[in-house]
């Protein structure tokens, strides 16, 4: 059978990731260390393990309801009220779903008509653009600046808009970047906006790994909330990647429609997880802080260090990456991080990856040991020196 | 800098640098207040927690409760004083309840162990009875996990 006349079309015309040979090397190496993978290190809290474990031992193995069991999603709005000042009805404008990826999924398709426009400000994680794609919408990547912190303004985004736009995706905090947007930067973005009839798609799922401020909402501006999907998840802010627990809060014809697709694709999101991310929410603000200042520990040691052996790097606000610019060594992003690894045995992502803007950048995570992230930081320095003395060779043969 | 002591706690083998950095202070800072949280005894010393199992040497921790008389002018901290300058001891509480001292004993052999309560810490004046526990298994410690690694296979996502 000949395959490429029968898979559909739209998904052949997507792309793989390419990162993934990366790995394959990662994988036989014995003492590499990884700062490649955007996962917390920590494991999820024990009462919150617990509280899954407890839920099979007294035999909640069934269905919830297709949105979300309801106890959970009066937990979520009270966690979105209490934390971020937002307000959503539990009973009709928040969905469960599995990873924020399920909601990011769900947003696009039914927002997007064929040939829709979504904007998507890049680098940022690869699935927006993809997803959007396999909804029949154009992706119209918006490249970031590195002088602006990797912030969406609004001339670049007056810019990008035309009558097509449909979507705005807004990936803040940011991976890859660590940037933030702040109520300010927002108010920008939402002057933009009004007037308009372009929807956000507004990825919060390092909402919570915010440091030295807190995080702002679209949604809290004047006028924002009724074009605005707030997605958002327990993988980042509780250590619960593995759990695939996420949810997406919108006005209530958007989340109707998202259900819809949900009930028939999914049913619902795991019942276990469902009943850990219950206890998460209850009891799960002080593991919030806690990880957080861990992370900042390592962000700030690492941001200092990366600066002092001469990899510039801004100070990222958010998530849990750091977005050296390496334009310096003259190397690609790509071919930078292939022998950092096969030198130094040391991941990082090439910002190439994260879509056009991010080359001349690498990705690390700090998401590691405070140890793994200092001998990086020693074989990165080694490596920068080895890579200089090298290059003084060929200038000077 | 309580947050210092925070750090030290979880790895005391930390570099300077790396303390400083994290803390957002300067490196001439922190050291200038380890030295001074070792001069106050705030700071008592660094220590590595060890799993001897691993290694095959023997070794038996008992726990000890200890009833004791105190004395009129220094109450307890003076019998205590007389037990925990013993070498053997490896930690003392005084505690609430049925029992005044827990007693943390380690040796070579359960002999050995058996013999310290019988002639040293009984007789001793103002001890007025013990009750020895030998320690069968130590599951965690300081925060740490007597458990070898779990075999993991390496296993990367794109995120």
């Amino acid at each position: 059978m000949t395959y490429e006349n029968i898979l559909n079309q739209r998904i052949q015309n997507v792309k793989p990731s390419g990162i993934r040979k990366f790995f394959d090397i990662l994988e036989e190496m014995t003492d590499a260390i990884s700062l490649g993978i955007g996962e917390p290190d920590f494991v999820t809290p024990w009462h919150i393990r617990d509280a899954g474990i407890y839920s099979l031992e007294r035999g909640h193995t069934k269905y919830t309801s297709n949105a979300g069991m309801l106890q959970l999603r009066r937990e979520i709005a009270a966690y979105l009220n209490r934390r971020f000042d937002l307000q959503y009805d539990y009973a009709s404008q928040i969905l469960v779903t599995v990873g924020g990826s399920e909601a990011i999924d769900l947003a696009l398709r039914v927002l997007v008509d064929p040939g829709d426009e979504v904007i998507v400000p890049v680098p940022s994680f690869v699935c927006y653009g993809p997803l959007a794609e396999m909804s029949g919408g154009v992706p119209r990547y918006l490249t970031l600046k590195a002088e602006n912190e990797f912030r969406l303004t609004p001339d670049e985004l007056r810019a990008a808009i035309t009558p097509k736009t449909k979507v705005l995706v807004l990936p803040f905090p940011s991976n890859p970047t660590g940037g933030t947007m702040d109520r300010k930067d927002l108010e920008g973005i939402a002057e933009v906006l009004r007037g308009t009839d372009i929807m956000v798609l507004s990825d919060e799922i390092y909402a919570e790994l915010t440091y030295g401020r807190r995080h702002v909402s679209l949604a809290n501006l004047t006028d924002m909330y009724e074009r605005t999907v707030v997605v958002n998840g327990f993988s980042k802010s509780h250590a619960m990647t593995g759990w695939r627990m996420g949810y997406v809060c919108a006005p209530q014809p958007i989340v109707a429609a998202m259900t819809k697709l949900h009930q028939f694709g999914i049913m619902s999101a795991p019942t276990t997880s469902q009943y850990a991310a219950v206890e998460a929410m209850r009891n799960g603000d002080r593991d919030i802080e806690h990880m957080r200042e861990e992370y900042d520990r390592r962000r700030r040691y690492l941001v200092e260090n990366l600066n002092r052996i001469g990899l510039h790097c801004f100070e990222p606000k958010g998530a849990f990456y750091v977005f050296p610019d390496i334009r310096a060594t003259g190397l690609s992003s790509e071919s930078f991080c292939e022998r950092f690894l096969l030198e130094e045995k040391v991941a990082v992502i090439p910002g190439s990856a994260f879509g056009p803007g991010g080359e001349g950048f690498v990705r690390a995570c700090y998401a590691a040991s405070m140890k793994d992230i200092a001998e990086a930081v020693a074989r990165m320095d080694n490596f920068l020196t080895n890579l200089r003395r090298k290059q003084g060779k060929e200038v000077l043969s | 800098m309580e947050k210092l002591l925070e750090l030290l706690e979880q790895d005391c083998t930390m570099p300077v640098e790396q303390l400083a950095a994290a803390l957002g202070e300067p490196p001439e800072a922190v050291r200038a207040a380890l030295k001074q949280y070792e001069k106050d005894r705030v700071i008592l010393g660094y220590q590595a927690v060890i799993d001897w199992d691993q290694i095959r040497r023997e070794t038996v921790t008992a726990l000890i409760e200890v009833n004791v008389t105190p004395q009129s002018i220094d109450g307890f901290d003076r019998i205590a004083e007389r037990i925990y300058q013993y070498d053997e001891v490896e930690s003392m509480y005084l505690m609430s309840g049925s029992f005044d001292l827990t007693v943390i004993v380690s040796g070579r052999t359960l002999r050995e162990v058996a013999q310290f309560v019988a002639s040293r810490l009984a007789p001793i004046q103002g001890v007025t009875g013990t009750a020895t526990h030998f320690i069968l298994k130590k599951y965690k410690e300081k925060h740490l996990v007597f458990r070898p690694q779990d075999p993991e296979e390496k296993e990367f996502i794109f995120v």
